[in-house]
């Protein structure tokens, strides 16, 4: 296995586009190095996107927020600014596995391993996240539901890997919440997550709302519906009620080890809701 | 009588219940410790195993031509290493062993019973080449169906995991094989007769999941054959004296010729009593002549190691109005994996043993599955047992009313009861441990809405066993203590303490080692809460036959007649009419003379240590429930136990809250996920979920002291009770929150979502 | 292949290393370099019994590859000593009682520590919160919780 750590986008193109064999991208290696050890993946190139400076920052940009696809979730955590723009999506990278899980898993891998479970992508579909992604093309931004096609599948081309995250500024009143369920308090796998980012206007109705859920389809979903539900709102219990029925009709999950499909669609809802919630209060607070 | 947490209970002795630091405790934080897999050799290779991926499957042929053709492989064994050995069960210490399955299980003969069963075993110069290697041998399988669980197994037309295995225990023995190796009964009096005193009578049945010990430390061992074939083993293992009988038996070698040295050993709970990679690795390491390391990955430890048996159970009970229970009744099945030899017949004989029964009736049945055979766990197939009994005993009292530590306490087991499997008992702890419980500050204390308290209690019996130990007596009067039971939680400082105390010597004078086996004589492993208890008679016993020494030069000194001297607080003195007519001597005085005085001084103890006293225990647990998710959250937790008496407080604690710990997780969320195909799903801490830290309150503990008669300072074995009452005391607490009665584990999640839903009005148009 | 060469600093000294790039830095540290105090328990971050500290974070050795460690400084239990002093979270782990079988300790232990140096008064939550990560079979975690409150108690000058 040829191991190389460049030091920029460019040099990390070359090499993952290189025409040799198709090389992993490595950034926390949380995931990447369970699967090298199991065997389930036997890459013949890693290339660690850590020494690359773009990837490794958080910085605003015109009001933006970008965060580093190899940000850790421990330093993401830690960034104060990030915390009070977009507080569910750090709630949710927090999440990810242990403390020593935290000072390594970032938000890029959290994506790219295209686990349906993982826990940042509901909280960055609901927040109309973009990856910036480069490629021998030069960058393109794509939306983040758009990364994943499948379960351990992505539509990035060959040669291309995310670099960042945008995430826009929130506008007035609004914001994000995540929550998961878990058996335990800490180190499971998400076996329902759910993402939540509204808007509430001067009189707390609601203008806005993206409702993400994972753990309950093939990949991340956006229940376009279950916003819906809310928009025009004042997130009160009736709106609430058609809110749940739309994240359950949204849910095509499957029985597995981690939960059956009539316990996620059934859980979707309850997290839904506590996470609606959460956002609304902090929507109200924002304003 | 009761030590809370932090107090010390060593009224009229000096040692006995005290809290000093381990002996063995620096090099524990601080990284020095070695445990299996820590010990580096020269010239070492490195085993992997080939294991079936099959549940079930016949092996025509295994080819690995291939594979021993790789460049730096050195070495491949298979069934064709190993004889066979004939059907017959041989005393093995105390168990009975039938090392036709014991060869089989550490690989696979005629065919694979359960995924992960090893079928070839690769030495190499590294782990990478051995791992190559496994993927070039070629095993041509005839898959068969299987059968994962008890329904199955003891269907008419189900598969049979051994073509010739005819139900042992029943009268006519039946024509024909099935999966049932044994049935068991344990009974007396007439229970027909007692249900029809009682005028209440519960029966349910109750199914338990297969779990795993879970110790944080693989399987793991380092085998070196030299070509004299003498051996040495290094392994990390509760008995290493059982691990060196079972390898020189399956390899057919004189147990002389191999030494075993136990490692430290990072958890056990029952699990590391059998041999998996033992054998294997010294067959590869005769093959090849070079010292061969095998360790388990976590995956192998799961798919391939002892669980607790899953278990399922009918349960009968009757009680009178006014709380006399009048009969019980239980049908046990439990899951023995591959190779027949569940603990069904302790859990029949533990289901009951609470309580003062006059008519009784178990029957067990021992079943073969396709998963990997069971290994004892803690107590091992009470925990199953007395779940159910413990959930229904629970279920009466609230049917006729009453308080359920009072109905526990008017039925309660005391000295003088012939237990419901036989034996009359001695002195017992458990009314004191009720006693103990109702009047705890937990159980009176305010419930806050919403939340559920439940009780349960336990019972173990402890064993005894072969031990020896010595005690080396060095020039400066400090001592070397050699022990046999390897130290699973601390036991080297509850033998230095009952040494210090039987010789009256400061605790820091000695210093303790387990021995490897040859330089003591056969001593049983450490399980069966045996070792504080045993291996500490043995090294009172060995006191004694220090102090009898010492007291023999003392009066070569004095020229007085032996019987003139006399041994307290640590120092020979004149007795009798020689009293006061000479200075004392110290045990320093007396080891700094000895070479002038007839040479070494050397205590020894070789003992068949009966008399262990049962333990009981009561638990009280607070829970809460999420009516939306059905995750039950622990808020509290006490556990009550009779100790016979606290060596070192600290660790009985210790025991306590890890037995409460680990019940907790089979009460919640630990279970075994298979496909249809027979293959483990969650072979890892991810998915197999243990407790983590923040699961857990902290566990409060109160020690009972019920001295044992047979222990000079009243020692009983702790470590296996507490993992006992937990699963019913959890489940009482959740009938309390929600009113519903759970007889399936795990309580996880889905099941109590589920239950939730199934007891109240379906959600509207949902 | 050749084997990679790799300069980093191990408790406060330089260290060089050759390794397979597949190698994980907990195979290198315990392999190559015999430091067999980190442990492993699982291989894939689910125990934190083979937890060190890379550039003041905690992480599971297991995770990272040993290449991974050129250029940083890694800190392990072999560390936690100085001369011949205990730190007090060693002597409180003692003290406390904390361990029975002790495989699970060192990586605990290292956790600890790095949770008191972020946080030198941690409520019990935040205790059991931040070694989530690190299981222990023996204890219950209820001894190693409070050997951890008592250590920062005591490294606090309480």
């Amino acid at each position: 296995m040829q191991y190389e750590a460049p030091e920029s986008v460019e040099a990390a193109v070359r090499l993952l586009s290189g025409g040799g064999p198709r090389g992993r991208v490595l950034a926390g290696g949380t995931d990447l190095l369970v699967q090298l050890r199991a065997g389930v993946i036997t890459p013949q190139l890693v290339v660690d996107i850590k020494r690359i400076r773009e990837s490794r920052e958080i910085r605003e940009e015109d009001g933006m927020l970008v965060v580093g696809a190899a940000v850790t979730g421990a330093e993401l955590g830690e960034h104060a600014r990030a915390k009070s723009m977009w507080p569910g999506v750090v709630e949710s990278a927090e999440l990810i596995g242990s403390t020593q899980i935290q000072g390594r898993a970032s938000l890029g891998g959290n994506l790219c391993n295209a686990s349906p479970a993982a826990d940042t992508v509901p909280a960055l579909v609901a927040a109309a996240a973009e990856c910036r992604v480069a490629g021998p093309n030069g960058m393109r931004r794509v939306p983040v539901e758009d990364v994943c096609t499948g379960p351990g599948q992505l539509s990035l081309g060959d040669g291309e890997f995310i670099v960042a995250f945008e995430l826009a500024a929130p506008p007035p009143g609004s914001a994000d919440a995540y929550l998961r369920f878990i058996p335990r308090t800490e180190m499971d796998i998400a076996v329902v997550g759910a993402g939540v980012n509204l808007s509430l206007d001067e009189s707390g109705r609601c203008t806005a709302a993206r409702v993400a859920l994972g753990a309950v389809a093939p990949t991340v979903i956006l229940a376009e519906e279950a916003g819906a539900a809310l928009v025009g709102t004042e997130c009160d219990d009736s709106a609430m009620e058609a809110m749940v029925a739309a994240v359950r009709a949204a849910c095509r999950p499957i029985d597995d080890k981690r939960g059956t499909a009539e316990y996620r669609t059934k859980v979707a809802g309850v997290l839904a809701t506590r996470a609606a919630r959460i956002a609304a209060t902090r929507a109200r607070e924002a304003r | 009588m009761a030590a809370q947490n932090g107090g010390t209970t060593n009224g009229g002795t000096r040692w006995i219940g005290t809290r000093p630091v381990r002996p063995d405790g620096v090099d524990k934080v601080t990284g020095r410790a070695r445990f299996g897999a820590d010990l580096h050799l020269p010239n070492m290779l490195v085993g992997k195993v080939l294991r079936s991926p099959h549940a079930h499957a016949r092996i025509r042929s295994i080819d690995t031509s291939a594979a021993l053709a790789l460049p730096g492989v050195k070495a491949i064994v298979t069934r064709d290493d190993f004889d066979d050995l004939p059907s017959e069960f041989v005393p093995a210490g105390e168990m009975l062993i039938n090392y036709r399955d014991v060869v089989r299980n550490v690989m696979a003969r005629e065919k694979a019973l359960f995924e992960g069963h090893p079928l070839a075993a690769v030495a190499a110069t590294s782990e990478k080449v051995a791992k190559e290697a496994l993927d070039l041998i070629r095993v041509d399988y005839e898959v068969l169906p299987h059968v994962l669980d008890i329904d199955e197994a003891i269907a008419p037309d189900a598969p049979l995991l051994h073509e010739d295995m005819i139900t042992a225990g029943v009268e006519p023995p039946p024509s024909a094989p099935s999966n049932v190796a044994k049935v068991v009964e344990f009974a007396h009096g007439d229970v027909e007769a007692g249900f029809a005193e009682a005028d209440v009578v519960v029966e349910r049945e109750f199914s338990t999941q297969p779990v795993h010990q879970g110790y944080i430390e693989p399987h793991s061992c380092v085998a070196s054959f030299a070509e004299d074939g003498q051996a040495e083993l290094w392994c990390t293992t509760q008995g290493h004296f059982v691990v060196r009988g079972h390898c020189a038996k399956l390899l057919g070698m004189e147990v002389s010729k191999l030494r075993v040295t136990a490692s430290e050993i990072g958890g056990g709970f029952g699990g590391k009593t059998v041999v998996y990679l033992e054998p294997l690795a010294l067959a590869l390491s005769r093959k090849s002549g070079h010292p061969v390391k095998m360790t388990m990955s976590r995956e192998e430890v799961f798919r391939a190691s002892g669980p607790a048996p899953g278990t399922w159970a009918r349960v009968r009970v009757g009680v009178t109005k006014d709380g006399r229970i009048t009969a019980g009744e239980a049908e046990l099945k439990y899951q023995a994996g591959a190779f027949q030899g569940s603990p069904v017949q302790p859990g029949c004989m533990c289901a009951f043993a609470p309580y003062d029964l006059e008519h009784v009736k178990v029957t067990g049945y021992d079943v073969v599955v396709n998963r990997p055979k069971v290994a004892a766990y803690r107590a091992p197939g009470a925990p199953q047992s007395e779940y159910a009994v413990e959930s229904i005993i629970d279920e009466l009292a609230k049917r006729i009313g009453m308080d359920p530590v009072e109905l526990r306490l008017k039925n309660a087991a005391r000295e003088g009861t012939r237990a419901a499997y036989g034996p009359t008992f001695g002195p017992i702890g458990l009314v004191e441990t009720l006693e103990a419980a109702r009047s705890h500050e937990h159980y009176r204390a305010p419930l806050a809405p919403g939340r559920g308290r439940g009780v349960a209690s336990g019972f173990w019996f402890n064993i005894g066993g072969e031990t020896c130990a010595t005690l080396n007596l060095g020039e400066d009067g400090t001592i070397a203590l050699v022990a046999g039971t390897p130290d699973i939680g601390g036991s080297r400082a509850a033998l230095c303490l009952q040494t210090a105390e039987a010789l009256g010597v400061d605790v820091e004078k000695i210093r303790p080692l387990i021995g490897d086996t040859s330089t003591l004589g056969y001593t049983f492993l450490t399980g069966g809460s045996r070792t504080a208890f045993a291996s500490g008679l043995a090294v009172i016993e060995a006191s004694k036959d220090m102090i009898g020494q010492l007291c023999e030069r003392a009066a070569k000194i004095w020229n007085i007649p032996v019987d003139a001297v006399e041994w307290a607080d640590g120092e020979a003195r004149p007795a009798g009419a020689n009293a006061g007519e000479f200075d004392p001597l110290t045990l320093a005085d007396l080891a700094g003379v000895a070479g002038k005085t007839g040479g070494p001084i050397v205590g020894r103890a070789q003992i068949n240590a009966q008399g262990a006293g049962p333990s009981f225990g009561t638990h009280l647990v607070d829970v809460d429930v999420d009516r939306e998710t059905g995750r039950v959250t622990i808020e509290r937790y006490t556990v009550i136990q009779d100790a016979g008496k606290a060596v070192h407080p600290s660790y009985v604690e210790g025991q306590l809250q890890g037995g409460a710990v680990q019940g907790i997780g089979w009460a919640l969320n630990e279970e075994y996920v298979y496909d249809e195909y027979g293959r483990l799903q969650n072979p890892g801490f991810l998915d197999y979920r243990i407790p983590v830290c923040s699961d857990v309150p902290m566990i409060d503990t109160v020690i009972v002291e019920v001295a044992n008669p047979t222990h000079p300072y009243g020692v009983r074995g702790v470590g296996e009770t507490p993992i006992v009452p937990p699963m019913a005391a959890i489940a009482n607490a959740v009938e309390g929150a929600l009113g519903i009665r759970f007889t399936d584990l795990p309580m996880s999640p889905p099941r109590v979502l589920k239950a939730l839903e199934e007891a109240h009005i379906p959600e509207a148009a949902d | 292949m050749a084997r990679a060469h790799v300069i980093t600093t191990v408790n406060g000294d330089p260290v060089e290393f050759l390794c397979d790039t597949e190698q994980t830095l907990l195979d290198v540290l315990r392999d190559e370099l015999h430091l067999t105090g980190s442990k492993e328990g699982c291989a894939s971050g689910d125990c934190g019994a083979c937890s060190v500290i890379v550039d003041g974070r905690l992480v599971c050795a297991c995770l990272m590859l040993g290449v991974e460690a050129q250029g940083h400084s890694i800190e392990t239990i072999e560390g936690m000593a100085g001369g011949d002093r205990l730190h007090p979270l060693q002597t409180k782990f003692l003290e406390h009682a904390a361990l029975q079988c002790g495989v699970c300790t060192p990586g605990f232990l290292v956790a600890a520590k790095s949770l008191l140096e972020r946080n030198p008064d941690p409520t019990e939550t935040e205790v059991r919160y931040w070694l989530a990560g690190n299981l222990c079979r023996c204890t219950g975690y209820d001894k190693i919780v409070r050997a951890v409150l008592d250590a920062a108690q005591e490294m606090r000058g309480g």
